[in-house]
């Protein structure tokens, strides 16, 4: 069953209202939003298998604290979408804008066009594939989970990086503070093998370079002190 | 042969033994000074304020007989479930990792005998806390370690962290000691390693940007939970303005007293405003908005008595927090473990290398053997004795005052004893009916 909810006629409230208890239901339904318009907020906090359709685009965090929905959305993402996911998939057919899927902990947040700054910082756990490039200061402190890129990335990748690890085709403008390149092994081929079917991403894993954390930074050393 | 007479040796004002010594510390070891606590310093207080007391203009209240209310009720403003409280203190933010489990259930416990808060701390929600806090509100901080919905939904209500008076404009600090598996394994960070905590939002900066927040954690928590708004005592009129602006239910205003877990020194003791100094703008803030008293304000920073209690009450707040006192309150500092604090070079009172997780009292550690030392049934009766006396001596001041409610209690009822505090506090200096900056004067 398919249920269509007009953004036109019907207040943020009452989606998210509806969502949230169909989702808690775990009835398995389908839900289109149209006329969304740029509303801030949009389908977050859902937990249960529900699927979710945007028709346009979305404003701030946008499929926010996400668990267990499928949530896609036709058109571009603010800030902060799926900002702390904890499982699920979010789909963006466009551009998502500054923190994507910042402190995610799980699930997968797959765009489709470009991100913007700060994607994936301080994430913790979740996979994010950008089929297109990601800003400056992307995976800022990321402590756990993937990110791929197949486009480009901007200025200080990976800053003060945990343990996240990080995938890029294109170019990486530059490196941030304590994060370097590193070998693709065995287990990174399979990994991104996997994240990019699930992600439908045209691309090899032999086109990848993997960045990580030097682990440097992981004790705090007077001699560092120019890195800070 | 007479000698001739030498004058005493004299010690530097601007370079005391203390300072030398940092100065030896700092030049053995490259890096500055961390550690627990809020500022060491004497910074114009609740001390230097008094009541009046009632007098043949006003009359007293019967101590013991005639009422007077204590109860408090947070987030009426947008929230669909306010808190209510039975007294006017509540326990502030403390992480989990840098305090005990041990010690977050005493704390709950304590709390919840008294008929009021506790607060979760960086690190995320504890079973320990939630199972023993009938109302336990859900920090929501930069760092974001532990954060997830399902424990967003089971608080009572949720602080926005924005900043501490401790470090306002600062992150946290957890050294590698104390990242213990439970503690790594809650911030999802390897284990051992000195873990940072974010000074900023990840995806928020600025008070438009927190307005999109706050209704975001709404939408996810049906607008059920009040949501409080944690600032620093930096700007206490712009911040307290601009998170009202923001949509919060209640602002907690954290002046530079306050503890903290740990952090640079240099931080805690030069950054900030004292605690009396940000209250008045913080009040004005809220009335030249229309809403003082519609949304709250919980003070924090220094409280250690019921007369500081009443005279942050009087002076406009709704309620206040307590950090440090609460822990002294369960057996921080305490002097039976004196031999111990020799051995770490301190002393009872002075023990504030809370970072390093060798906490002979058990609170600040992670080590089993330590954390088993506090048990949280007792140290959870003391916290509830130590809040029961904060009340009765709060409340005793104000039917002093001829009050039936603590929150009668009004800026009128106080003078100053110095002019420092008769200008922080907008109250007269005593004897006169002046204080620096009153206008028309
Ligand atoms: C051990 C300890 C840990 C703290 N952890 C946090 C925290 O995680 N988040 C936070 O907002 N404040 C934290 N604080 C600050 C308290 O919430 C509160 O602002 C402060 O303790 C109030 O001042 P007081 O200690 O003088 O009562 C901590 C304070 C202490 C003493």
């Amino acid at each position: 069953m398919t249920t269509t909810l007009d953004m036109t006629t019907t207040e943020l409230r009452e989606v998210n209202t509806t969502l949230q208890a169909a989702a808690k239901s775990q009835a398995n339904e389908a839900y289109v939003i149209t006329n969304p318009r740029g509303s801030h907020a949009m389908a977050c906090g859902l937990d249960g298998p529900l699927t979710v359709t945007i028709k346009g685009s979305t404003g701030y965090y946008c499929a926010g604290m996400n668990k267990k929905a499928a949530i896609t959305v036709e058109g571009s993402a603010g800030p902060g979408v799926a900002e702390n996911m904890m499982s699920g998939i979010v789909t963006i057919e466009g551009d998502a804008s500054q923190y994507a899927g910042a402190t995610g902990h799980g699930g997968l947040l797959n765009i489709k066009g470009n991100a913007s700054s700060r994607c994936g910082i301080s994430m913790k756990g979740i996979d994010i594939v950008v089929h297109g490039s990601i800003g400056h200061m992307s995976a800022f402190m990321a402590q756990k989970g993937n990110l791929v890129v197949l486009g480009d990335a901007g200025d200080a990748l990976g800053d003060s990086l945990y343990e996240a690890r990080l995938f890029v085709r294109g170019n990486v403008k530059s490196l941030g503070a304590d994060c370097v390149e590193k070998e693709m092994r065995p287990e990174h081929f399979e990994l991104l093998k996997d994240l990019l079917e699930k992600a439908g991403a045209d691309a090899r894993p032999d086109e990848f370079k993997r960045y990580g954390s030097a682990r440097q930074l992981y004790h705090f050393n007077i001699d560092n002190a120019d890195a800070y | 042969m007479d000698k001739t007479p030498q004058t005493e040796p004299r010690q530097s004002w601007t370079f005391s033994n203390e300072i030398n010594s940092e100065i030896r510390r700092a030049a053995a070891t490259g890096i500055y000074d961390i550690r627990g606590g809020g500022a060491k310093r004497r910074v114009p207080h609740f001390d230097d304020l008094l009541f009046l007391g009632a007098s043949v203009s006003r009359y007293p209240l019967e101590g013991y007989r005639e009422k007077c209310e204590t109860s408090v009720t947070l987030g009426t403003r947008f929230a669909k479930k306010p808190i209510e409280l039975k007294i006017p203190v509540t326990i502030a933010g403390m992480s989990f990792g840098a305090l005990s489990g041990n010690a977050k259930e005493a704390l709950g416990r304590g709390a919840t005998m008294a008929g009021t808060s506790t607060t979760t701390g960086d690190g995320g929600m504890t079973e320990e806390e939630r199972g023993h806090s009938e109302k336990l509100v859900y920090q929501y901080l930069p760092s974001r370690y532990g954060m997830n919905p399902d424990d967003l939904r089971r608080a009572d209500a949720i602080e926005v962290v924005v900043g501490q008076g401790a470090k306002p404009g600062g992150g946290g600090m957890l050294l590698g000691q104390k990242i213990t598996e439970r503690v790594a394994g809650m911030r999802d960070l390897p284990e051992g390693i000195d873990q940072r905590s974010a000074c900023r939002h990840p995806d928020w900066t600025g008070p438009d940007d927190l307005e999109i927040k706050i209704l975001e954690l709404r939408e996810i928590t049906n607008w059920e939970k009040p949501i409080y708004v944690k600032i620093g005592g930096a700007r206490p009129y712009y911040d307290t303005a601009l998170a009202v602006k923001a949509g919060a239910d209640v602002v907690v205003l954290d002046g530079m007293q306050g503890g903290t877990a740990a952090t640079q020194d240099v931080f805690i003791e030069h950054v900030g405003q004292p605690t009396l100094a940000c209250i008045r703008p913080a009040v004005q803030a809220l009335q030249d908005l229309g809403l003082h008293r519609e949304v709250q304000l919980i003070v924090s920073g220094g409280i250690r008595t019921g007369a500081d209690v009443a005279k942050a009450l009087a002076l406009g707040a709704d309620a206040v927090a307590i950090g440090t006192a609460a822990l002294v309150a369960i057996g921080d500092n305490d002097p039976k473990w004196e031999s111990e604090y020799q051995k770490l070079g301190t002393t009872t009172g002075a023990y504030d290398d809370w970072h390093e997780g060798r906490d002979p009292a058990g609170i600040t550690t992670q080590d089993p053997e330590l954390m088993a030392r506090l048990d949280p049934e007792a140290a959870g009766r003391r916290l509830r004795n130590y809040l029961n006396v904060l009340t009765l001596e709060c409340q005793t001041l104000a039917r002093a005052c001829g009050h039936n409610h603590i929150h009668n209690l009004e800026p009128e009822d106080l003078c100053a004893l110095t002019m420092e505090a008769a200008a922080m506090a907008q109250v007269p200096l005593a004897g006169t009916n002046w204080y620096p900056g009153k206008p028309g004067f």
